[in-house]
This record gives C-alpha cells, structure tokens and sequence, in this order.
C-alpha cells in the first residue's frame, strides 16, 4: 500500500512546475486575457518538456505515460494558472490515439505543432475551438468524429475567466469526419479523464490562492499587527488547507484508479472533482475576504486564480452532477450512469 | 502507486475477521462508564489480550504481533465492521503506551505494559485542571520532594479524567520545580489511584454515565520508580502523547467508515431524499479520512513524521464524526429523540460530540494549523 506519486513521477512533476514558474507568471496569464487565443509560443516550448504529449503514446513521440502523471502535472497547471488548454488537448488526444492513430496528428501534438481541444455528449462550450487544429467530437449515439474549426460553426461566448476561450460549436457530422463509431465506453471514460483533470488543477489552485493570501496575512499590519495573528483571520486560512489536504489524497487515488480502468474509478473521480472543487470554492471565498477590498479589484492577481477556479469547478461536470453519480451508486438500486451529464 | 494489499496483510485481514465474527458479542455490552459496563469491557479486553488482538502493533513479549502501520489499519477496519465493543484501555493502550515504549525504563515497561495490554489496569489521563484546559502549561498541581521515603508528595486537582470513576492509574504532569514558569518544571508521574490521599469525584457526561472524573490528590506519595523520564522533562514527553491522541493513534479511520456504511444501511431501509446529500457526504469523508491516513501511512514508512499535521488530522475526523451521526439522527425522524432506540446513534451522536472538545479544542488545533504549518504570525 502506497498512496504517493513514484520519485520518477515527481521529478517530472517538479520539472514542470520549475518551468511554469519562469514561463507562465502572472503576467502571461494576463497576456492571454488580452489575446484572442491563450495558445501562445509557450507551447512548443511546454511540448520540450514533454507536457503536451503525455498520454500519447511513444511511437508517436509522446511520453506514453497515463492519469497519474497528466494529473500530476495539471496540479502544477493549475498553481500557475496555465492558460493552454492541456487538459482538453490531451482528453483529445487520448481519443485520436485510440480511433485514429494513424491521422497524422498525434506527433504534431506532442512536438507542440499542433493543438487538439475536445467536445463530449453533453457538452455545450469547447474551450480554444477555433484556434486548435483539430477538434475531437464525440456525438451521443456514440460516433466519434474528428474535424477542424473549418468544419464548424464557431460561436465566441465569453467566460469568467477570459483566459478560457470558449465557443459553442454547431458541427454537422459527415462520412469524411467520422473515424469510429460505438465509442461510449471510450467517450465516458475520456469524461472522466476530463473530470480528473479539471480536479487536479483545481488543488493547484487552491494551493496557489493559499499561499498568496498567507503572504498577504503575514505583511498587510492593521492596528498595529499582522492581520495573520487574528485567530479569525487563521481559522479562515486553516480551513482551506484542511479541505486542500483531504482533496489531494482523493484525487491521487482517483488517478489510481482510473489509471488502471477499475470498477470504482467513475466513483473515484467524481469524488475527486467535488472534493478538490469543494477546496477551490472555500480558498477562493475565504482569500477574498482575507485581502478585502484590494482582493476584490482586477488588478490583483488573486482573481486570476479564483476565476479560474469558479470556470473548472462547473466545467467537466459540477458538484451536483458528480454527487448524482456517487448517490446512484451508493444508494440507488440502478447502476450509476457511466458517465456524468455535463 | 499501490493501493493493494499483500497478500500477507490480506491474509491477517482473513484472521483478524474471523475471530472477531466468532467472538465479538451479540448483544452491545452495556456503557463502560458504568460499574457492570467496565467490568464486561475489562472482560472483552482480556479475551481480546488471549488471542493476541489487544495490542496487535506491540511487541511480541507484551502480547503484540509486531504488526506494521498497513495491518494496524486492517485490524481496526475489521474491529469496526464486526461491531465490537469500544476499547476502556484505550487511554492506556493508545496514548499512554507509545509515551512508555519511547520514555520509559525497561522496569516500568515490564511492570505495567502486561496488565494495561490485558485489562488488567485501566490508565486515566491527568492533563486537564480546573485552570489549565487548552492552555495546558497553566498546570497547578505541585509535587514536591520526599528525600526520606525516596518519591515525591502529590497535591492537587485534575479534571476530565476520561474512564476516572473506575481506572486503576493515572498518567499527568505535575509541577516539580515551583520556580518555574508554564511548560518548564513539569515532570511525568505514573500515580496509583488507590493509593492514600487520592479522592475521584464521578462527572456525569451528557449520556448520563460517569464518563470522566476529577481526581483530587492530596499529599499522595509516589515512588521515584513512577516518575517518567527526567525531572522537569515532563512537557516534552507530554507532548508525544498529546501527538498520539490527535492523530494516527486513537482514531482509525475503521472508526467511521464502519458507522458510515450503516448509514447508507439505514437510508438505503427508508430513504429520506432531503438527507441524500448528507448521506453521501458522511460516506465520502470518511472514505477521504481512510485515504488521507494512508498518505499519512505512506508518509510516515518514508521515513517522515506527522508532525502538526496531526492538527488537520483532529478537526476532519472530530467534525466528520459529528456530521455522520448527526445525519444519522435525521434519518430517524421521530424516532431520533429516542435513547432506547435502536442501532446506538444518539450513543454515538453524544460521544462524538466531545470530539471537537477533547484532545485540543479544535479553536486550538485550527491555531496551531495557522501557525506550525501556514506560518502565520502567533495569535496574541
């Protein structure tokens, strides 16, 4: 029994995290605010590092690698507020690997050439559609098509974190696009992939809000003192690291878990999604009220990293869509659906 | 990563499992806070102590097996799901035994390891004074020294004294050098509650039961043999109890992911949808209480320590535990106010309340978070 990522899992973890830290700061954040696409020349470079092809697999140049490490490096994603979208590239490319290897662009991807973004049955907003190269769209009646931003039709619609470019996407599916069909198993299953992802990013960012708003309460004196040695000031800060420490180890195993395709892993990730959501929410609540009214302006980055959290914890299925899964399948007579209707 | 288990620990899991399902009661013994209940749980000890599953983690030669942190978790799991009654050595075994096998002579450890590990005796705890609850250090009660008789003279006042009413001895801090001022001039005593001088006063708790106790000990002579560790050393070797009590040792997370499937049990009977998302919320944490300790358990075969983490550790599971019974109770309906009804959750509703009371408020726990382990400035 050992619940903790390997020495050579967190070497890379630890690799990525040092390259963020120089390559996505705060600023960066703000320049894809400002840009039409968050996918900037930091990716080719983030594809050096190996990241934007982890999960695929070697002989086309990828890392070969599965959930634990994805999720090992979204935590890291999530504490700089990367604004690429990685998660979505590589749920994207999870499928391309397994229905169509051969159409050219798993090796773009993993050299950072090309950028791959992903729609699955239920889903309304694409994140980066009209800027990825290839589009990955699962279709409810379990077809599987993968198309370019020149197939469809793209509506800009603006999320609270204007990093995450999203579009609604009006596809009509044809013969030319269509690669497999019979693909729910493999379509639940990249929802989940989705769901774990989102929920790693989103312990990055509770760590993130954390840290900065300590910082805050060591400097920021108010009559005299600190404002971190009021107790009321402590309990809120403590709180949130309690959730961030309950949420890692739920989502550590749901990586497990779904790493290995077991029975619970649905479960599994579900919880990890409310948990690690649950730590976000309270982290961004709570640092607000720890800085006040300077927390409450643009110009502080601390609603980068909380507007973030607010977009992850209702993408890839919010709290109550993942509690309606686990409440099914611990209390309903019915199987718990395989996958969460976003 | 590997969440498995060997197939040894399986194996253990498969003992551990059927001894208890031919041995533990049918019938729920009746509170150990009360004479007969004290006496039956001192009984249930001893059967346990026969078998070799009192003190599984212990040495061999004190009636242990030697099992590691994984199986430690496998036993109590096990213990748990079989229903078995609530440990009366607990204080001994969990909290005060770690501190002995640490500070004590190879002579002390022989001298009482054997009878706490069967039963035999029952350990109270002695922290807490009519001036000194969180803020420990404030301890008042003095001992002073006996050159002639070879020991020191005990006076003073403990109070809450968990199983006080009918253990056998005590463990607490007393102030030896009077000079001195908070956590300095404490030393550990090991006191023998039948000795001359010493007077318990039952405290009835909220289930009515003389759960805990004020000991009132008056010029009480106690042997230099009963002193534990240095002179004035006492606070450093406290603190190795009081880190046991928050964290991995006394609460297991077989503790709650037992009563948490009996709450999915007792929704699953009579569905109350209002109390789904309760329901579920009880099943998870305790769930993430079992995977947090087993990061605590990966941590600590590492070669780490827990540390102040035992802080995060004490508020989850005290405040989990209020919230699954609590839920429990709802369940219920009408039938919630009832203290004779069935499957023990008022019982357990009352005793989980003293959670975020007992072993460091959890005020205090939320504090040394802030402080150990955010590195907040101290709160003035």
């Amino acid at each position: 029994m050992r619940l903790a990522y390997t020495e050579d899992q967190e070497l890379f973890r630890d690799t990525v995290r040092d390259f963020l830290a120089d390559r996505c700061t705060t600023a960066d954040v703000r320049a894809a605010w400002a840009a039409d696409t968050a996918i900037s020349a930091r990716w080719v470079e983030l594809a050096k590092v190996g990241v934007t092809g982890i999960v695929i697999p070697e002989e086309h140049d990828g890392l070969g690698m599965g959930d634990e490490e994805l999720a090992a490096v979204l935590v890291e994603a999530g504490r700089a507020a990367l604004p690429e979208p990685l998660l979505e590239s590589a749920v994207a490319a999870g499928l391309l690997a397994e229905f169509a290897p051969d159409a050219g662009w798993l090796a773009e991807i993993a050299a950072g050439r090309a950028a791959a973004s992903v729609l699955l049955p239920g889903q309304r907003l694409a994140v980066e559609a009209a800027a990825a190269d290839v589009l990955v769209i699962g279709l409810a009646d379990g077809d599987l098509h993968v198309a370019t931003p020149a197939d469809c039709v793209l509506t800009a619609r603006r999320s609270v974190d204007r990093s995450r470019k999203l579009f609604t996407v009006d596809f009509t599916p044809t013969a030319r696009t269509l690669v497999a069909s019979d693909t729910r198993r493999a379509l639940a299953r990249a929802a989940d992939r989705g769901a774990l992802g989102a929920a790693a990013q989103l312990l990055g960012l509770t760590r993130r809000m954390l840290d900065i708003t300590v910082e805050y309460a060591k400097q920021r004196v108010q009559r005299g003192v600190p404002i971190g040695s009021h107790q009321s000031v402590q309990h809120h800060l403590a709180n949130v690291l309690i959730k961030l420490e309950f949420a890692r180890p739920v989502v550590l195993r749901a990586a497990y878990s779904l790493a290995r395709d077991l029975p619970s892993a649905g479960r599994d990730v579900s919880m990890a999604k409310i948990y690690a959501g649950e730590a976000a929410d309270l982290a961004a609540r709570n640092c607000l009220q720890v800085h006040g009214a300077i927390g409450y302006t643009e110009e502080h980055d601390l609603q980068l990293f909380m507007k973030r959290a607010w977009a992850l914890g209702t993408a890839w299925g919010d709290a109550g869509v993942h509690r309606d899964r686990i409440a099914a399948d611990l209390l309903g007579d019915a199987p718990a659906p395989p996958t969460p209707a976003f | 990563m590997d969440l498995e288990f060997t197939e040894q620990e399986q194996e253990f899991r498969r003992e551990a499992r059927a001894w208890l399902t031919a041995n533990v009661p049918a019938e729920p013994l009746p509170s150990m806070d009360t004479r007969e209940g004290f006496l039956a749980h001192r009984a249930w000890e001893r059967k346990l102590f026969d078998a070799r599953w009192a003190v599984v983690s212990w040495p061999r030669e004190y009636g242990g097996r030697e099992a590691g942190l994984t199986e430690w978790l496998i036993f109590e799991e096990e213990y748990y799901r079989a229903g078995a009654p609530g440990r009366v050595s607990q204080n001994g075994i969990f909290l005060f035994a770690p501190t002995l096998f640490e500070f004590g002579t190879r002579e002390q450890q022989d001298r009482y390891l054997p009878a706490m590990a069967a039963g035999e005796e029952i350990w109270v705890q002695g922290w807490s004074e009519p001036e000194a609850g969180s803020d420990l250090a404030n301890v008042r009660s003095r001992a002073e020294r006996d050159e002639e008789r070879g020991g020191w003279r005990l006076s003073g006042q403990k109070i809450w004294s968990s199983r006080g009413t009918y253990g056998h001895r005590l463990f607490g801090l007393f102030r030896t050098d009077p000079g001195a001022q908070r956590h300095r001039g404490l030393t550990y005593f090991m006191v023998d509650l039948a000795a001359e001088g010493v007077t318990v006063r039952p405290i009835p708790q909220l289930d009515g039961e003389p759960g805990f106790a004020e000991v009132f000990l008056d010029d009480v002579f106690v042997p230099d043999a009963d002193v534990l560790g240095g002179v004035d050393e006492g606070w450093k070797i406290m603190i190795a109890t009081t880190g046991s009590e928050r964290g991995l040792n006394l609460r297991s997370p077989g503790r709650f992911v037992a009563p948490a499937n009996r709450l999915i049990e007792l929704y699953r009977r009579d569905p109350r949808p209002a109390e789904r998302d309760a329901v579920v919320r009880a099943w998870m944490d305790a769930d993430a209480y079992r995977l947090f300790t087993f990061g605590t358990v990966t941590k600590l075969q590492a070669g780490g320590a827990i540390g102040a983490d035992s802080s995060i550790n004490k508020v989850f599971w005290s405040e989990m535990d209020v919230e699954l019974h609590a839920t429990a109770l709802r369940l219920l309906g009408e039938a919630g106010e009832l203290d004779d009804g069935d499957g023990g959750w008022l019982d357990g509703f009352l005793f989980a309340l003293g959670g975020p009371i007992y072993a460091g408020t959890n005020e205090i726990q939320r504090n040394t978070i802030a402080e150990r382990i955010l590195g907040l400035p101290r709160a003035k």
